[in-house]
């Protein structure tokens, strides 16, 4: 008894999309960290997925219950079939109609009992697969969040949004499909074997000898199929990335005249994408072919077994027809068993990625004794900031700071100036907590950052970077984010002190405008006005200024210093530039060089003096002659 | 956004898959074998339990030991016959429907590729990846199974049904009977599904958006310590999306209950009034065996009906949303054949503005006054502006002579990047025309046009490729000298620390760059074919004032032969160039000299020095004096 629905189950065919990997990260890249392998502890897989489904066990319990009772219920039917062909007939023909009602009562309570526990089981299934689901992505969510800025710097974006969507998407699909047709196929399984071994021994163990070519079937699948996906994954990664980096870089595409060049090489990527899927696809082909040979072997072979005893007599033509009627159901699932490795694969690959990701541990954790800072001195809102011993290595090497001691009094606007990679973006970084240093302490009116919970620490201090970004939504909820609770008049005046007002009330809705409808209208300039509002709401006692004004013209730049000088009056501010037009409002002058302070001043002084920066400011001066 | 892309208003699913026919087209004789071979397979099934039954009612009634043998033969045959079609089929379709797929992503790749900048401003890049990569799989499975299946499956109730109603036409009626509710039910089903799981789809699009942007601004998320309301918004959505999900499954719940009971209770009426009929001779074993045999074996074609139909429907979806992309037309070569019918006043007339700095007399006088970079009465206004509403740029009139260098000037949002990518026909004017050395770029052939004029954008693109190769892709054929050349003047001398030097690999999947050694490199990919014409966006912006200076008296160099167009920031920048052109509201206000525009223009000066504003007048700091001082 063959199955004509052999194709049906495989209906889904062997590669849901969710099983790709969808963005360029998984493709090989040449550094260590820029490998997508981060250390997966030893057993963090299992521990991850044991305490996402640990709260859950009273649950998954009576899930398996209920499919269990659904099976049983299930596959009553033949043995009432039987039940009806053994001893209905002959009762029938006595007139003794009590068998063949119990027949039909059985059946129609089994048919109605399975429907329902089948409801059940979904439900209370996709309820544990949501729970699950919800509890992973928030996890992965907040560990994201948690992770210090240098882990991100080396952790590409795209990595992490994979890591959040797309694994997510292929254990999804493992919870919410495989894994109940995986529940299913081992029940329907278990059960009708031990139903074909209680109807009949002979017919029950050449189904259960049959599972043995057949274990060795799905292993060969399996170790192949391996083979041929990941082949996959890696071409298709590989054409997404080619995909991707040509639409994100059109301009220059276009211009560079790089059309027919990207055909090409996309052409032999997609080629090797194309000969991949098709072995993947014809790996499939091979296991269907021979599974299903196996099967159908062992159903002949069944039925002459149970047919010959019948003919002799030693069996009743009710328990074969039950038999034939079970072994149509045996082998259905077979092709379904492909399908579940295949997603069981990929789920597994993308529940270790994710297990690695989080077993990351914070650099710049949440202190375990909070402290609150001080009420401010003097009547002003400015705070005194002080490095103390403070010292800073890269773990993966790279721009180092000394030991240093610097103490920047309460309401200084200090300028910090120097070439790339003179270190003065790590020491503001270590001033807003980016980072912690490796040595020394950064104290804020002499509390240490660190001691310092996350809405205190933003309340001292607000830094404002070179890379504007803006998220989806309104322009108002953009320059909110500095304070949310701020109405639309201290937005409008923030954005009027800054400059941004003009080009806001400009745009087509104004400060309701949608940045994300418009975005690709608001010019960097914009960006950084808009960010720089965001800070003013904010109203930080210490404002760290990191290459903040490098997209904006001169009058933007004159704009944000005035409103420095007034609105941010008497805070303190730490600005990063590698513009000395940025320098005229500085109180004071930092100069640093290999990360090293090397001077340290008033502007007026040190543009006398006859040290580095008087050497970059008359540099700068004849560039402007 | 993308909601808005993707809405189908009015469409029939039928349709919209025909238009996959020339993609399969050159498969379609395997691909109707395979079809034909599913056919087969499927109905050989259903002679199996004719076999049954022979054997139950002849060898087994008769105690024939001996026939017994011949039924185990005759099914072991069917048997290995319909694995081997199932593999056949399979076998059929496999790499040709591969090729399909790889077919249409290298036609959606080429024709993106193709299509004006404004359409990828509109479009996000994830869309278009989304239906070069799940809506095509999608596609493939479309066309290897509900296809196929939708045939194939018709095809065996059909003939299953002709078989039960041959064998006892009452007890065929009574398993009819349960199959066309069940089909309505199913496509009622998917009707609802389909809704629900569209919503799940945009909640998920939700879900990542906050996921993107709260990765992509992790600085100001953490400069800000908005954490938790980010993981509160995030919250929100995912168990706005867990409802959907339970939506989802109660729905699914739902039909698979109806699909378990509805034929079960069929069957089991079938089984007991089979029963009677045996008990009463009307009916032998072997055909009451055989038939409910048969009737489990047109389940599966019965439910899947539903379902195929649903995967058609999205795969409708998913092919509407390929072609609307592919609808969108090209650009044609030469902007001429396209429809510039607007070009509205191209020479204005009112002389009342400085700007006319011999752009036009220029264009009339023929000849040399034409060679250079010229702008006559450019007119431009982004496709997608309102109608009636203001243009971005009007009447814009400026020449670059031959081998000068043009500064161009102008506040925040002026529209200087926009002027700057309609040369290079990034964007196609709306009005008036752009001459190269007197030639209209519309004229020009788009490829040619572009190896005449050489950009550096404002945002360094890096590719994933070699420096090498990322510097070289500005000019076909250039060298390893042309190379160094073009490192040397963007100063670019970091390259030899790298790791592997001018091999090093860069972009998505290389080495990560700063700012200031992108924008060098991307300086170097403008200047390494030795252009005609040069435009430059900022090129200097991320540079520190040490390296800015070098890069200046390098570049200058190179600029001597080459008529360049500057987008300029900061007097800094204005000193590579001869002229400077202020573009202010829209148009041209002034040309001249960096020295002639800071004494005569208040608004050049401002944006220069600042000296306008109220700020500097008191001039705080001696740095403040010194540079007003230096800029006057």
């Amino acid at each position: 008894m063959t199955s004509t629905t052999a194709d049906g189950p495989a209906l889904a065919d062997d590669d849901l999309p969710g099983g790709e990997p969808g963005t360029p990260s998984d493709a090989a890249a040449p550094d260590s960290f820029d490998k997508d392998d981060l250390p997966t502890p030893p057993g963090a897989t299992w521990a991850l997925l044991m305490s996402l489904l640990g709260p859950l066990r009273a649950r998954v319990v009576v899930a398996s219950l209920l499919l269990v009772v659904q099976q049983a219920a299930v596959q009553a039917g033949p043995l009432l079939v039987a039940y009806a062909i053994d001893r209905g007939v002959p009762a029938f023909r006595d007139h003794d109609y009590g068998p063949l009602i119990a027949v039909g009562a059985g059946y129609a309570v089994c048919a109605v009992g399975a429907g329902l526990l089948q409801y059940a089981f979904i439900k209370a299934a996709a309820r544990i697969n949501q729970d699950v689901l919800l509890d992973l992505r928030g996890r992965i969510f907040r560990h994201a969040q948690v992770l210090s800025v240098d882990f991100h710097e080396r952790y590409t974006s795209g990595r992490l949004i994979s890591r959040s969507t797309t694994d997510v998407e292929s254990l999804r699909e493992l919870l919410s499909e495989g894994l109940q047709e995986l529940l299913g196929v081992v029940l329907s399984f278990v059960s009708i074997s031990l139903m074909l071994l209680w109807l009949d021994l002979g017919i029950g163990a050449i189904a259960v000898a049959s599972f043995g070519p057949l274990y060795v079937l799905v292993r060969i699948y399996q170790r192949r199929a391996g083979k041929a996906y990941s082949g996959r994954s890696t071409a298709i990664a590989a054409v997404i990335v080619k995909f991707a980096e040509t639409m994100n870089g059109i301009r220059p595409v276009q211009a560079f005249r790089r059309e027919r060049a990207n055909d090409a090489d996309f052409a032999e990527l997609n080629h090797r994408h194309e000969r991949r899927n098709g072995d993947a696809l014809l790996e499939m082909a091979r296991y269907v072919v021979g599974s299903r040979l196996v099967a159908n072997t062992a159903v002949a072979g069944m039925v002459l077994w149970g047919a010959y005893r019948v003919a002799s007599g030693t069996l009743e033509l009710g328990v074969l027809a039950a038999a034939v009627l079970y072994l149509r159901r045996l082998y259905d699932p077979i092709d379904r068993l492909a399908m579940f490795l295949n997603s069981y694969q990929s789920a597994a690959a993308s529940l270790e990625k994710i297990a690695g990701l989080l077993a990351q541990v914070p650099t710049v954790p949440e202190p375990v004794a909070p402290k609150a800072l001080p009420a401010p001195s003097g009547g002003l809102p400015g705070r005194e900031v002080r490095f103390e011993e403070v010292g800073f290595a890269y773990r993966t090497g790279g721009e180092v700071l000394p030991r240093f001691d610097l103490t920047l009094p309460a309401g200084q606007t200090v300028a910090v100036v120097g070439s790339t990679g003179a270190g003065k973006s790590t020491l503001a970084k270590l001033l807003a907590r980016f980072y912690d240093p490796t040595d020394g302490r950064v104290l804020l009116d002499g509390t240490d950052l660190r001691d310092l919970p996350t809405p205190e620490l933003r309340r001292g201090v607000v830094m404002v970077t070179q890379e504007a970004f803006l998220f989806s939504g309104t322009i108002a909820e953009n320059i909110a984010i500095g304070r949310p609770d701020a109405t639309p008049e201290e937005i409008e005046h923030a954005a009027k002190a800054i400059g941004a007002h003009d080009f806001i009330s400009g745009l087509p809705d104004g400060y309701d405008t949608d940045v994300r409808k418009r975005g690709g209208r608001i010019s960097a300039g914009q960006r950084q006005l808009v960010a720089f509002a965001r800070a003013l709401l904010a109203d930080p006692a210490v404002l760290i200024l990191d290459e903040a004004t490098s997209s904006l013209d001169i009058p933007g730049e004159r704009a944000v210093q005035q409103a420095m000088d007034t609105v941010l009056h008497g805070r303190t501010a730490v600005v990063v530039a590698h513009r000395l037009s940025t320098v005229e409002i500085a109180d004071r002058v930092l100069v640093m060089e290999h990360g090293r302070i090397v001077e340290d001043g008033t502007p007026s002084d040190l543009v006398a003096g006859t040290g580095r920066f008087a050497g970059l400011h008359r540099a700068w001066r004849e560039s402007l002659a | 956004m993308p909601e808005t892309l993707a809405e189908p208003t009015d469409r029939s699913a039928v349709r919209s898959l025909l238009r996959l026919w020339p993609y399969v087209r050159p498969v379609r004789a395997r691909w109707f074998a395979a079809a034909f071979v599913a056919v087969l397979a499927s109905c050989l099934g259903l002679v199996i339990p004719l076999i049954l039954k022979w054997m139950v009612d002849g060898p087994v009634a008769d105690r024939d030991p001996g026939g017994v043998w011949l039924g185990a033969l005759y099914l072991l045959l069917l048997g290995l016959v319909e694995a081997g079609l199932f593999g056949l089929r399979r076998w059929l379709v496999a790499r040709p429907l591969a090729g399909v797929e790889a077919s249409l992503r290298a036609d959606l790749y080429r024709h993106l590729q193709r299509l004006p900048v404004a359409f990828h401003d509109r479009w996000p890049s994830g869309q278009l990846l989304s239906r070069g990569t799940t809506d095509l799989m999608l596609l493939r499975m479309f066309l290897a199974f509900p296809l196929t299946f939708l045939l194939v499956n018709a095809t065996t109730i059909l003939v299953g049904f002709v078989i039960l109603f041959a064998q006892q036409w009452t007890l065929g009626l009574v398993l009819l009977a349960p199959a066309v509710p069940l089909m309505v039910l199913c496509s009622l089903f998917e009707t609802k599904y389909s809704l629900v799981a569209r919503k799940a789809q945009d909640q998920v699009g939700d879900l990542t958006t906050v996921v993107e942007e709260s990765v992509l601004g992790i600085r100001i998320v953490k400069g800000f310590g908005r954490n938790r309301s980010q993981a509160q918004a995030f919250r929100a959505l995912a168990q706005r999306l867990r409802g959907t999900e339970l939506h989802k499954a109660r729905l699914l719940a739902w039909i698979w209950a109806l699909i378990t009971v509805i034929p079960e209770l069929a069957i089991g009426a079938a089984l007991v009034l089979g029963t009677i009929e045996v008990a009463d001779g009307g009916l032998s074993a072997g055909t009451l065996v055989a038939f409910l045999s048969t009737a489990l074996a047109l389940r599966w074609p019965v439910e899947s009906i539903g379902f195929l139909l649903a995967m058609s429907q999205e795969s409708a979806t998913a092919a509407d949303r390929y072609f609307e992309v592919m609808d969108v037309a090209e650009e044609p070569s030469t902007a001429k054949d396209g429809t510039r019918d607007g070009a509205p006043d191209g020479a204005p007339d009112d002389a009342s503005d400085g700007a006319r700095d011999g752009a036009k007399d220029g264009a009339r006088a023929g000849g040399d006054a034409e060679a250079g970079l010229v702008f006559d009465g450019v007119e431009f206004r982004y496709p997608d502006a309102a109608p009636g509403s203001v243009p971005v740029l009007a009447r814009i009139d400026l020449r670059v002579r031959p081998g000068e260098t043009m500064a161009l000037v102008g506040a925040t949002g002026s529209g200087k990047t926009t002027l700057t990518a309609l040369v290079p026909r990034l964007h196609d004017l709306t009005g008036g025309r752009i001459l190269l050395d007197g030639e209209d770029i519309a004229d020009l052939e788009r490829s040619r046009l572009r190896e005449l004029v050489s950009v550096a954008f404002e945002e360094p693109t890096l590719f994933s490729a070699t420096v090498g190769e990322n510097v070289l892709m500005g000019a076909e054929g250039a060298g390893e000298e042309e190379l160094r050349r073009a490192l040397s003047v963007a100063q670019a001398d970091f390259v030899d620390d790298l790791p592997h030097g001018v091999d090093t690999q860069v972009g998505e999947q290389g080495l990560s760059l700063s700012g200031g050694q992108r924008q060098r490199l991307a300086l170097a990919r403008a200047v390494v074919g030795r252009p005609r014409f040069l435009i430059l966006d900022d090129p200097l912006s991320a540079l520190d004032v040490h390296t800015e200076a070098l890069v200046e008296a390098a570049l200058r160099r190179v600029l001597e032969g080459t008529t360049a167009l500057v987008v300029a920031h900061r007097p800094s920048t204005v000193m590579l160039a001869d002229r400077v052109a202020l573009l202010s509201g829209g148009r041209i206000s002034a040309v001249g000299t960096h020295q002639e525009l800071l004494r005569t223009h208040t608004e050049y000066a401002w944006l220069m020095s600042g000296a306008q504003s109220p700020r500097s007048a008191d001039g705080r700091t001696a740095v403040a004096t010194a540079e007003e001082g230096s800029t006057r």
